[in-house]
């Protein structure tokens, strides 16, 4: 006799919900309504109302919702599950405590416009924040209230444009030159020019790092409104130079701003204030542990100088005594980025990842992170082409050099590795290394996973060598196989419609 | 340290096998003069029960957050079935990144499929991004956007538009080539009145429905009028359980329509995290800013998807991209996405009718006191602009210090020439009971 079976499990073909939807389903129970009903015609006009009956949206129970979220996770991998190399990052542990006590009701229940008398809590605990990360970074002013890390880069570059306008008045206009190294995130470049800069790119060195000659040329040409420096860059290697750095720029008149996506490398250690930066962007979804969630929410905290602190967004955070108020009283701001405060929920689990590690923990990290990426390299470097000889920070970067002679490239690698049970590292960023395969292990690894990780690259590299084919071919051992990127980029479908080809093959 | 798995035995070796050692080596490339060579002054290590009792306190403090509030204005207290907090706890959802590779991603990229469909469904519109930070960046990125289209730089900006909203297009635009333009509204039914300065410069007319006051606006007929002269027109809903009742943007000619998803199961928090909505029509999908993710086949012809057309994006375009934005609000919008399949067709029209209808037997109580009366004659679906005999300030401290209760937002906070005004908001979570407290308060001041 046999089983008829579908496939290896039910949740290899989880459809759309769209498709699971059965008329008369439902997934929800609210309370009678208990006010005396008026005519729905006199709150709001028939002309006024839709007429589709929400045509599309699914009707499902609340098994059927249960069922399919749980059924489609499986399909993801994640940090709890292992190791998430991506350089520039930081995958680290999200602790479930951070979890627990950004869902406690104080804080989920707040209204941001509630009664300042009535917020002091919340109000503390930015302040608290604030003051912590004002000390990590060594500079003074501060505001939370970015989104996430490419508008903290906005509200810095803005800082620095306001800045100028108040300092040279009109002839600010003849400097909006920002230069922005070649090894840059994407974001910095896109940041600049929303704040009417156009952008200059600096050359890295063979050792990869800042090519001082190139920065002090580009001065000398003139109009240098400032530098965007991510340090450690993003090759993982710290800029020796740094302080010449922003003395070259300071004495052309323009302001550093420092990406601090990489600020993992330093807590504890080094702070960009100490080095002459003037404004940074913290991610504290990166560096402060609070959860990726797919994609977002981030938080993007922006730091300066005391000379800066009054062109921050409003409002400030004031302490009157033992009360803490909103000041909206800032002249000089470049106004807001976001409505109300940022993202508090994320300022919370910050702090408690704060609070948990203490300033020796967050130091023990900061080792432990750059402990791991060191060892790393080093295991690596035999095996696969290390662009760049200077010992890494938190991160480094390899290229498929070797691999490539043998029609494997940094893609190919990068597959190959979901079938040794790990996500793969960041690829073909930086732009500055053809191939680039960027990994950063954080401080969450332990030794033993590392090892692994480090055999099955070299396991890799050996199937590159030997039978080249089963890494091209990459994935093995995945639900679905590459998808095909550039056909679905021609003929883009950005949502399911009714007469839209069925579910997945089955098995 | 107990979020590191290393023992120090471990690290011990680790260091020996780089040829370190000590721990303080591994900073070398750092030069001793921009090393801190202090302790950090922040607080020692705190166990997990201390962290939970500073954290409660804290919390604690927040005393707003217990009493029955009326407070809207673009954030709102809802019901969030109990499985939208319960799934998106699932380590797979949040702690994973960016769904850069699909073949590990599929969970992810599924329900941002999912996501983009609904808010299509919703909104009317054919295509919705992976979602931006929150409603007012969203309406930022659209200002951009539109000029982007239309080549075109005046902006018409309603002045019933959040004002926090306008506060950020501002910023986002003050170093562009945008002119705005704010247009006023009528007095008597709280809706838009005339467009003035619209013309054949005009990139984009931007309203809000229901606007800042509550007020349902026309938006049909501002649409016909925007697209007379070519320009497009943008939509904001800052209340997104509207959807459920009112006749889609969509429907009624927008081209751009964008929101605040935090009333989809989505906690308050003080202001964020929240989720922005984005959507437009196709015709425009590549000006579009954010992440998009699209179906695609693997080679034996099973779907999946993958993040798509990201040439506009910075990470390809870098200073030419649509926009600067590199996440989406991927978690929220997967608590948004939850709680609109939970609910489904009929819950989101239930839970509006339900907001409509609070919100009305409110309005009518209110409007029944003596000395107090409801402004604005246009329909409003769950907040409405009460007029009070005095200062609205001094109203709603009264009825907090006396009653507890927090009766709603003083309009001065962003129109000082509106003193005796103030917002109320009702939706479903708002009992009965509340709400005669509160029209009892109001009744009872002198």
């Amino acid at each position: 006799m046999s089983i008829k079976k579908v496939t290896q499990h039910p949740s290899q073909n989880e459809a759309l919900i769209f498709e699971r939807s059965q008329t008369g389903r439902v997934g929800y129970k609210l309370p009678k309504l208990d006010v005396d009903e008026t005519n729905i015609d006199s709150i709001i006009p028939a002309e006024l109302r839709r007429t589709d009956d929400l045509d599309g949206v699914p009707e499902v129970s609340e098994v059927d919702v249960i069922r399919h979220f749980t059924r489609i996770s499986t399909w993801n991998y994640s940090i709890d599950m292992g190791m998430y190399p991506l350089g520039s990052c930081t995958m680290k542990y999200n602790s479930r405590l951070n979890e627990k006590v950004a869902r406690i009701g104080g804080f989920t229940n707040l209204h941001p416009l509630a009664p300042e008398e009535e917020s002091q809590g919340a109000l503390e605990l930015i302040w608290e924040l604030q003051n912590d990360l004002c000390e990590i970074t060594g500079l003074a002013g501060i505001s939370l209230q970015p989104a996430a890390g490419a508008q903290g880069e906005m509200t810095g570059v803005m800082l620095i444009r306001a800045f100028l306008d108040k300092r040279d008045g009109e002839a600010s206009k003849d400097r909006r030159v920002m230069l922005i190294p070649d090894s840059a995130h994407g974001t910095n470049p896109a940041s600049a020019a929303l704040a009417g800069f156009t952008v200059k790119t600096i050359r890295s060195t063979e050792e990869g790092i800042t090519d001082l000659e190139h920065l002090q040329q580009l001065c000398d040409q003139g109009g240098v409104a400032g530098l965007m420096l991510t340090n450690p860059n993003t090759v993982g290697i710290f800029e020796k130079n740094i302080k010449q750095i922003c003395e070259i720029i300071h004495a052309a008149g323009g302001l550093v701003y420092m990406d601090g996506a990489n600020m993992n490398a330093l807590v504890g250690v080094a702070r960009p204030g100490d080095m002459g930066v003037d404004v940074i962007h913290l991610n504290l979804h990166k560096t402060f542990s609070t959860p990726h969630g797919g994609g977002g929410p981030g938080c993007g905290p922006c730091l300066c100088t005391e000379e800066l602190a009054k062109f921050l967004p409003v409002p400030h955070i004031v302490k009157d005594g033992d009360k803490f108020r909103l000041d909206y009283d800032a002249p000089d701001s470049i106004g807001r980025v976001k409505a109300f405060f940022g993202n508090f929920g994320m300022m919370i689990r910050a702090l408690s990842y704060i609070y948990t590690h203490g300033a020796e923990g967050l130091k023990e990290a900061t080792e432990a992170a750059v402990l791991n990426a060191r060892y790393l390299s080093h295991q690596l470097e035999s095996d696969f082409d290390k662009p760049y000889p200077a010992d890494p920070m938190h991160e480094v970067v390899f290229s498929h050099k070797k691999q490539s002679k043998k029609g494997v490239h940094t893609l190919d690698i990068a597959k190959r590795l979901i079938d040794y049970g790990f996500h793969p590292m960041t690829i073909y960023f930086p732009l500055v290394v053809e191939g680039a395969m960027l990994i950063e292990p954080t401080e969450s690894v332990g030794r033993a996973d590392l090892d692994a990780f480090i055999e099955a690259m070299k396991d890799i590299d050996r199937e590159a060598q030997e039978n080249p084919q089963l890494v091209i071919d990459a994935p093995h051992s995945t639900r679905i196989g590459r998808l095909d990127e550039a056909a679905a980029a021609r003929k883009p479908v950005l949502r399911w419609k009714p007469d839209m080809e069925a579910s997945a093959k089955t098995a | 340290m107990r979020y590191i798995p290393n023992s120090p035995e471990e690290r011990e070796e680790m260091l020996t096998a780089v040829g370190l050692g000590s721990a303080d080596e591994l900073f070398r490339s750092i030069p001793s003069d921009v090393q801190l060579g202090r302790r950090l002054e922040i607080t020692e290590a705190l166990a997990e029960p201390e962290v939970i009792g500073a954290m409660e306190s804290f919390g604690s403090r927040n005393t707003a957050a217990t009493k029955p509030s009326f407070l809207g204005a673009g954030v709102y207290s809802h019901f969030s079935p109990t499985i939208v907090d319960h799934l998106i706890q699932r380590s797979e959802f949040f702690t994973s990144y960016t769904p850069y590779q699909p073949e590990i991603s599929q969970g992810t990229l599924q329900y941002i499929f999912e996501f983009q469909t609904l808010i299509c469904q919703l909104t009317g519109m054919e295509v919705a991004n992976a979602s931006m930070y929150d409603g007012s960046t969203a309406a930022a990125e659209a200002y951009v956007m539109a000029q982007r289209v239309t080549r075109r730089d005046k902006i018409i900006v309603a002045d019933t538009v959040h004002p926090e909203y306008r506060e950020v297009a501002r910023t986002y635009t003050q170093h562009g080539a945008a002119e705005i333009v704010s247009v006023g509204f009528d007095e008597a039914t709280g809706q838009i009145a005339s467009l003035d300065g619209l013309d054949d410069k005009t990139a984009a007319v931007v309203i809000q429905s229901p606007n800042f006051f509550g007020c349902v606006e026309d938006i049909a007929a501002i649409a016909e009028k925007a697209h007379a002269v070519g320009a497009l027109l943008i939509v904001v809903v800052t209340e997104a359980i509207s959807f459920g009742l009112l006749k889609s943007p969509g429907e009624c000619g927008a081209d751009i329509v964008v929101g605040e998803g935090q009333s989809f199961g989505v906690p308050m928090s003080f202001g964020g995290p929240h989720v922005g909505l984005f959507a437009t029509q196709e015709k425009f999908v590549r000006q579009m800013p954010g992440r998009l993710c699209g179906v695609a086949y693997d080679k034996n012809g099973n779907r999946g998807f993958v993040l798509t057309l990201s040439t506009r994006e910075q990470h390809i375009r870098r200073e030419k991209a649509t926009s600067n934005i590199c996440t989406n609000q991927g978690l929220i919008a997967l608590a948004a996405t939850i709680y609109m399949e939970a609910m489904g067709k009929k819950g989101l029209q239930e839970v509006a009718v339900q907001n409509a209808q609070k919100a009305a037997y409110a309005a009518k109580r209110i409007g029944e006191i003596d000395g107090f009366e409801i402004a604005f004659s246009a329909p409003k679906f769950n907040e409405f602009v009460v007029r009070g005999p005095k200062r609205a300030a001094d109203i709603l401290e009264t009825v907090r210090s006396e009653n507890g209760i927090v009766g709603g937002l003083a309009l001065s906070k962003y129109f000082g020439d509106r003193p005796n005004e103030f917002l109320v908001c009702v939706t479903e979570t708002m009992p009965k009971a509340e709400i005669d407290r509160l029209t009892d308060a109001l009744a009872g001041l002198r």
